[in-house]
């Protein structure tokens, strides 16, 4: 159990803000952080990890981490953590990375071919593509058996397909190690993928707190499409507008209204929500 | 030409480079922690600090070589003590020579390593902490691999700013054959005696070193860079 309750004062984009914290964690539960950007979440994964200081308590298992008088060094936490940057060490082999951080050979073995990098082991990361070089971050993260993984958007540099096979190697990984995680991401389905838990920070307020199908499906049992998008255009022809909509990696025109025309304002964020009776799936 | 090249006076250069390397090798270990405090501080002192290590890039050697010479003298409680309890002179010998080359040649060491320690990726080095690996550790075994251009850079042109000094070797050293006369300081003599054919074989030689080194520096940034993924 991760029980955290902390507090901090930042000085963020838009403007003086506090970030004010409180958590609990089951052991082997698989978070995601989400929110708008500047809402605190980066900050919040360095104050887990002893990489920035903040006011109040974070225990672990029974383990003070941090109270009023006291923070635990971040070397001594046994933590994992994988940056946006990924972070490697470049003058270290693939393999070198992994045993840095604990000369285990078996583990490293074991997670190189879990991810499929036992061929690339003597490789150094200049020589790697991001999706490789990601997975070897995974991997050190994961090399000293940690309490607690941190993710900080650790795909959102890669492209959709090398997601969604990344995707898959989190899980397996998870599923293999069972290691309480944290990761902080903005996509919703990769969130729905991989957290059974989901947190929603707001300018530096836990605003929302649940399971990612309740978070998430924001029409549950209502029989609705609802997607959210961003206004791109209104065309007008002749007396009808089209407005589009730009969802996820596509465009979709919507008919509407002289009067709906007149409301919005290009660039917009908007809801289009439609009645799913009897959609087609296709592959 | 072959019998004056045989009968030239190699000593001045001997001295010259042994200065140089003692000096970038003291420098090194001095500064080396002083520069990475530099580099990771967000103390209000760095400017100060900043500006003390630079000092010796502006003024005039004679201004330094001045107050070395005051601070080093046997007058003054510092050159007093080590003549007295070590026996040693500290002004006109070649440890005194060291003393006087480590100031001026500070800045060449501190720049280069703080400039490289900042260029750094600042994650790479958490990842090294969160793996739980100290500062140290952490310096050598990430850090300073990581930034090896940096690193030789800091070390020879150190290295050859100590070769090429002139003004404070003059004045704390003074010219004693086979201690403190200098490469530098034997081309000057030459001239002032009207001996250019020894001056111009001496200042062709520290051309042609120094060309030397300056180009090995740059061609193994070159491969470095190469290898690293930046270029």
């Amino acid at each position: 159990m991760i029980e955290i309750d902390i507090k901090k004062k930042l000085h963020g984009m838009n403007g003086e803000m506090e970030l004010s914290v409180n958590l609990h964690i089951q052991e082997g539960e698989f978070i995601a952080l989400a929110g708008e950007s500047g809402s605190g979440k980066t900050t919040l994964l360095r104050i887990l990890a002893g990489l920035e200081s903040a006011e109040g308590s974070i225990s672990v298992n029974k383990e003070i981490w941090q109270s009023s008088s006291f923070s635990l060094p971040v070397q001594k936490r046994g933590i994992g953590l994988v940056f946006q940057d990924y972070a490697l060490f470049n003058n270290m082999s693939v393999i070198e990375n992994l045993l840095y951080v604990q000369k285990d050979k078996e583990l490293a073995n074991k997670l190189l071919e879990l991810t499929e990098l036992t061929e690339l082991r003597d490789r150094i990361p200049s020589r790697l593509s991001g999706g490789q070089k990601q997975r070897v971050a995974l991997c050190r993260a994961l090399m000293n058996r940690p309490k607690l993984l941190l993710m900080d958007e650790p795909l959102s540099a890669l492209d959709p397909l090398m997601r969604t096979k990344l995707q898959n190697e989190i899980l397996t990984l998870h599923k293999e190690f069972g290691t309480t995680t944290i990761m902080v991401s903005h996509d919703p389905s990769e969130i729905y993928r991989l957290a059974s838990g989901m947190v929603l920070l707001n300018l530096g307020k836990v605003v929302d707190e649940g399971s990612p199908k309740d978070l998430l499906l924001k029409t549950s049992g209502s029989q609705k499409f609802s997607l959210q998008g961003e206004l791109l255009d209104i065309v007008k022809y002749d007396v009808i507008y089209v407005a589009i909509v730009s969802i996820g990696q596509q465009l979709v025109e919507v008919v509407i209204s002289k009067q709906e025309a007149d409301g919005l304002v290009i660039g917009q964020s908007v809801r289009v929500s439609t009645k799913a009776f009897n959609p087609i799936l296709r592959t | 030409m072959f019998e004056i090249v045989t009968n030239l006076e190699w000593k001045p250069f001997i001295l010259s480079f042994e200065l140089s390397l003692i000096t970038a090798c003291v420098l090194f270990i001095l500064m080396l922690p002083l520069a990475w405090w530099l580099s990771q501080t967000k103390s209000k002192f760095k400017p100060i600090v900043e500006a003390i290590t630079a000092l010796p890039i502006v003024l005039p050697p004679s201004v330094l070589g001045f107050y070395i010479l005051m601070a080093l003298s046997q007058n003054s409680p510092l050159g007093k003590f080590f003549y007295e309890v070590f026996d040693v002179s500290l002004v006109f010998s070649f440890t005194g020579l060291i003393i006087a080359s480590v100031f001026y040649s500070m800045p060449f060491m501190v720049q280069p390593l703080q400039n490289g320690f900042e260029s750094l990726n600042k994650n790479m080095l958490e990842a090294s902490y969160i793996s739980g690996k100290g500062k140290i550790e952490t310096i050598f075994r990430v850090a300073l691999p990581n930034m090896k251009p940096a690193l030789m850079t800091a070390l020879i042109v150190t290295f050859a700013h100590t070769v090429g000094e002139f003004g404070v070797v003059l004045m704390v050293g003074g010219s004693i054959p086979e201690e403190t006369k200098v490469a530098s300081v034997a081309i000057y003599e030459f001239v002032e005696v009207m001996d250019y054919t020894q001056a111009h074989i001496y200042s062709a030689i520290m051309v042609l070193i120094s060309f030397a080194t300056l180009l090995g520096v740059y061609i193994f940034n070159r491969r470095q860079n190469e290898k690293l993924g930046l270029l």
